[in-house]
């Protein structure tokens, strides 16, 4: 913490969300915090020169894959992925570290930091796991964090739509938010992955199949959980990833995915995958629809977006989505790990490599970009990986040179298959991002997105949190090594060394709930889980630096 | 926590009840034990096994030094200087152990273990660590034990013998309980047992399958055979593996025909003739079974806390186990960096022992090499490794006194409620300040080295120089 002003000058700001446009500003920061100009008289204890410089919040990423267990099982399945990366060496104040697409803890902290992110959410926790994730999370330094959890084939969720209990609903998601600490409710292929537990090979075609043992349909939770959601005011109300990952003609079940959102706010993640048209597990007719679904988005204010880009090379794909992980286990015939967890969830990991040659993964690559390039307002588009999924996040700056520069991108669109061209309509946009886009889609907007009020700008009240960019033609180059970044005021990073390796807190929210539905929760568990009740909710005490976001209830 | 005081009298030390406590012994970490205590001694262990009362009502805080150097009595303090002197003076330190004890001291370990890079093995390299290299083969196809619970309708144990080394697991999890899909319990399941000997275990089960002796490859092949629909040699298969085709034929007919079908299997597995293969086969028949119905496999693990330790080395450094750290950078290698290898050659020349045994069990070139250097001991117990140890720690007993989290068999952790104080202080305590004091060791000599670039990395500017 700062004990008196410190005072970043005279650099080209980038601050969207209060329409500062590269205007050339000072920033001051006192006890970690953005402030107002404190007026005339008033010296800075420290002045750092920004002249030159470009000066932006610091990056959030809000789907990423860092923490927990299906994480660590990457990591354990694959010492060759790591034999073959570079590594982190220890220094007098930091761990070492593995890299390869599945860094160790240590290594994701350094790595997010020292590419001027400084907040990310983890995208699937089994709630029964909270307390790894939490416990990898203090092992990640220097950045905000926190995570969703897992619900999209909850035993109690689907029970209490079965039941047409919407009461009960509303008094189990707060319960199991604040008993996890997590964020966000997630869902993942709602309700397919209860299928593919009790079938081989088992999953959901449409959102409108029933699931076994419980008479619900995909629809009927993504509606229930996003209704309920949206009821208790959560800062992120819902988290989805769509039914049929990966597969020819999938799009139609995004566009009802978001149709069963019934209006209210929804944020469907990793689009990319889920933009695919052409007939089942046929690669003749496989092609984009980014165009229909970006449509309705563009006119949906209720639906935000991350894209989930894929690039060219090798990385890990994991997921809670079970039935996806077989699928790509056989489709590439490599090691698959699955992990089934009792009455919550699933979880796929497969190695994966992406060929520019192929058809299906050039198209992928060129469907990620049309999603950027065809959402209107890029307040409600974010720039993700998915990482490791699509890639990593160190993958960040070259997807802002291909967005920011026309030539290069055409430059790359001519390496992969050459059929790409014709099954989407990448070579025809012409969009480039400003600055000020990308400062949105990497920041700005994801902030919002989540509900973090305090991050993705600096106006006065915000966390200082800072990236400060080397301008350079090349934009890749200029996002791949800021010059400094500062993290609740301190400076962690200097020309890419870490200077003073912070903690970073993590975010939850703790939203209330009727009591009454403990005793129900209770009986629940006695009959079923492996665990007791009182042994699941996280204690405080695995929160070492910790915020509650609150959860505001409409008046009605 | 949930503890209930009852009234006593003056005289009478207190007695309290500890609820949903959780038992350490094993991998099966019960959480749902009512503990009785009175003073410093736990009266009653309710619903825990016979292993679970042993380690409840047995349990005696050992009424030694809390730190021994050279086996004289000294102070914790000057055991921590000790410590830290012997660990940053060392060329090559190894720690070793880590499976008895909480994730949080597993997670201070390890940053000594970087600090001082030291090599890093935990107790897995000796029990299922050939699982662990299996797995990084083929993967793994596998579920948390609730969902046995819920659905398991075929279970077979192969090379283990839980009725003995797990007692709980039977009834808490795999065979007895009444399930989601099992709502008759035990009827709505089949237990096969598949072991060389006839063990405890195999009284429970519906069918028994004595195998040859050392041929489990053969009898996995010999199902991924028949799940593939391979024809067999029937009198070839009786030589392989001691046992009719037709049984295995049987066994794979059921194996097809369950619903949601189970492995469990044992260092009967692990530790005999082919190891990681044997453990790679039955991964890779668990994984073909999907094809047909829905299959998953399960290590039984044994230390309470070896699955924690698993997890805490892969998150801190990338790998599992057996994970050299003295170059800077964690490196993997069984065979080179597992610490019975690492000291039956004569390598490390300082060593860090946390909550394990080697001295007890380890060959005995590796424990002739042990003896020979300095290490530090770290046991609730006196033991054979604490008594050859020139620093030797005295320390409370997780899950009994001292909080912290357990990573059950099937990775999910669960935290522990303990009964009792202990006038010995926690290994997590003891690890921190040694750690505090690495790190001053190591700024001091930093400092006091002028042209010192072996703990300052390279710096690599934007256009590809290298920095000072």
């Amino acid at each position: 913490m700062t004990t008196s002003y410190l005072k970043l000058a005279g650099g080209y700001v980038y601050d969207p969300l209060n329409g500062v446009d590269g205007q050339v500003q000072d920033i001051w920061i006192l006890d970690g915090k953005i402030v107002a100009p404190p007026g005339p008289g008033v010296r800075a204890g420290r002045v750092i020169d920004m002249a030159g410089y470009v000066v932006m919040p610091g990056g959030v990423d809000m789907h990423c894959h860092i923490a927990g267990p299906k994480v660590n099982m990457a990591r354990k399945m694959r010492p060759e992925d790591k034999r073959q990366s570079t590594f982190v060496e220890r220094t007098l104040n930091t761990h070492s570290g593995t890299m390869g697409s599945v860094p160790s803890t240590y290594a994701i902290g350094y790595k997010y930091i020292g590419l001027g992110y400084t907040t990310a959410f983890d995208a699937a926790v089994p709630p029964l796991s909270a307390r790894h994730a939490h416990e990898e999370l203090e092992d990640t330094p220097c950045i905000d964090k926190g995570f969703f959890v897992l619900t999209g084939n909850n035993h109690f969720v689907m029970k209490s739509l079965a039941d047409e209990e919407p009461g009960k609903l509303k008094g189990f998601l707060p319960w199991l938010l604040g008993a996890a600490k997590g964020y966000a409710p997630k869902l993942v292929n709602p309700g397919g992955v209860e299928v593919w537990k009790h079938h081989p090979r088992g999953n959901v075609d449409t959102i409108d199949q029933t699931v076994d043992y419980y008479d619900v349909t995909p629809r009927q939770i993504i509606s229930g959980l996003t209704r309920t959601a949206n009821e208790i005011g959560l800062p992120h109300p819902v988290h989805i990833h769509c039914n049929n990952l990966g597969m020819p003609g999938n799009y139609t079940t995004t566009l009802n995915t978001m149709d069963a959102l019934e209006g209210h706010n929804g944020h469907i993640t990793h689009i990319q995958f889920h933009s695919y048209g052409g007939g089942e597990g046929e690669e003749e007719t496989f092609c984009s629809r980014t165009q229909v679904l970006a449509d309705y988005v563009n006119s949906h204010s209720n639906v935000t977006v991350d894209v989930g880009n894929i690039m060219f090379g090798e990385t890990t794909s994991m997921t809670g989505d079970g039935p996806l992980g077989y699928y790509l286990h056989n489709v590439y015939g490599t090691k698959w790990f699955s992990a089934d967890t009792e009455l919550e969830s699933g979880c796929g990991i497969a190695p994966i490599k992406y060929r520019n040659e192929s058809l299906v993964h050039g198209l992928q690559w060129a469907i990620g970009l049309e999603w950027y390039l065809l959402i209107h307002d890029p307040w409600r588009v974010v720039m993700s990986t998915d990482s490791p999924n699509g890639a990593s996040f160190l993958a960040y700056p070259q997807i802002i040179r291909l967005l920011m520069d026309r030539t290069y991108r055409n430059e790359i669109l001519k390496t992969v298959h050459p059929e790409v061209v014709n099954r989407c309509i990448l070579a025809d946009l012409k969009r480039e991002y400003t600055l000020n886009e990308i400062c949105i889609i990497t920041r700005a907007g994801p902030a919002k997105i989540l509900g973090l009020k305090n991050k993705g700008h600096l106006g006065p009240g915000a966390d200082a949190d800072i990236t400060v960019y080397l301008p350079h033609e090349n934009k890749q180059i200029m996002f791949e090594l800021p010059k400094y970044v500062f993290k609740s005021g301190v400076l962690v990073v200097e020309d890419c060394e870490i200077r003073e390796p912070l903690q970073g807190k993590t975010y939850h929210v703790d939203p209330d709930y009727d009591l009454e539905i403990e005793k129900d929760i209770s009986d629940w568990f006695e009959k079923y889980y492996s665990v007791r009740f009182s042994n699941y909710p996280i204690q405080d005490g695995y929160l070492h630096e910790a915020e509650v976001v609150e959860c505001e209830t409409k008046d009605d | 926590m949930a503890t209930v005081t009852t009234d006593a009298s003056q005289q009478e030390p207190e007695l309290k009840i500890v609820e949903d406590a959780t038992c350490t012994f094993c991998g099966c970490v019960c959480d749902d034990i009512e503990l009785t205590v009175k003073g410093h001694e736990i009266t009653q262990a309710k619903r825990a096994c016979v292993l679970g009362k042993a380690w409840f009502l047995n349990h005696s805080v050992d009424d030694r030094p809390s730190c021994l150097i050279k086996g004289q009595p000294a102070s914790v303090e000057e055991g921590i200087e000790r410590a830290a002197q012997i660990l940053t003076q060392s060329r090559y330190p190894l720690m070793y152990g880590l499976s008895d004890t909480t994730t949080e001291s597993q997670r201070v370990a390890v940053s000594i273990a970087d600090w001082v890079g030291a090599n890093v093995d935990t107790t897995t390299s000796v029990c299922h660590g050939p699982s662990g290299m299996a797995f990084q083969g083929v993967g793994e196809v596998t579920c948390s034990l609730g969902e046995v619970r819920n659905r398991g309708d075929l279970i077979i144990f192969w090379g283990a013998n839980p009725a003995e080394s797990h007692p709980r697991h039977f009834t808490r999890y795999s065979l007895m309980p009444k399930g989601m899909f099992v709502p008759n319990g035990r009827k709505d399941r089949t237990c096969v047992v598949i072991d060389v000997r006839k063990t405890k275990s195999a009284n429970t089960a519906d069918i028994f399958i004595q195998l040859k002796p050392r041929s489990d490859f053969e009898a996995l092949w010999t199902l991924r055979a028949l799940c593939a629909g391979v024809e067999l040699e029937a009198e070839q298969v009786l030589a392989d593996t001691g046992v009719e085709l037709a049984v295995w034929q049987d066994l794979m007919d059921r194996m097809k025909g369950s619903r949601f079908g189970v492995f469990f299997f044992g260092m009967g597995l692990t530790m005999t003739r082919g190891k990681h293969t044997n453990t790679e086969a039955l991964l890779a028949l668990t994984r073909d079974m999907n094809q047909h119905t829905r299959f998953v496999c399960k290590p039984n693990r044994g230390h309470g806390n070896v699955t924690g330790a698993d997890n805490v080395v892969a998150w801190r450094t990338g790998y599992p186990f057996g994970v050299n750290l003295t170059r800077g950078y964690p490196r993997f290698n069984p065979g080179e960096y597992t610490a019975s290898d690492v000291l039956a050659r004569g390598e490390a020349d300082a060593a860090i022992i946390i909550a394990s045994d080697p001295m007890a069990n380890f060959s005995e070139r590796a424990r002739e090499h042990l003896k020979s250097i300095p290490y530090i001991a770290f046991d609730p117990k006196e033991t054979p490794t604490t008594r050859n140890a020139e620093v030797a720690f005295t320390v409370a007993t997780y899950g009994i006194n001292v909080p912290g989290t357990v990573y059950r068999m099937d990775d999910i952790p669960i935290p522990l409620r303990p009964a009792f104080d202990c006038h010995h202080p926690s290994d997590l305590e003891i690890l921190q300040a040694i750690e505090a004091r690495v790190q001053e060791i190591r700024v001091q000599g930093f400092q006091s080295t002028e042209e010192n670039t072996s703990l300052r990395p390279a710096r690599e500017l934007p256009d590809g120089s290298i920095a000072e």
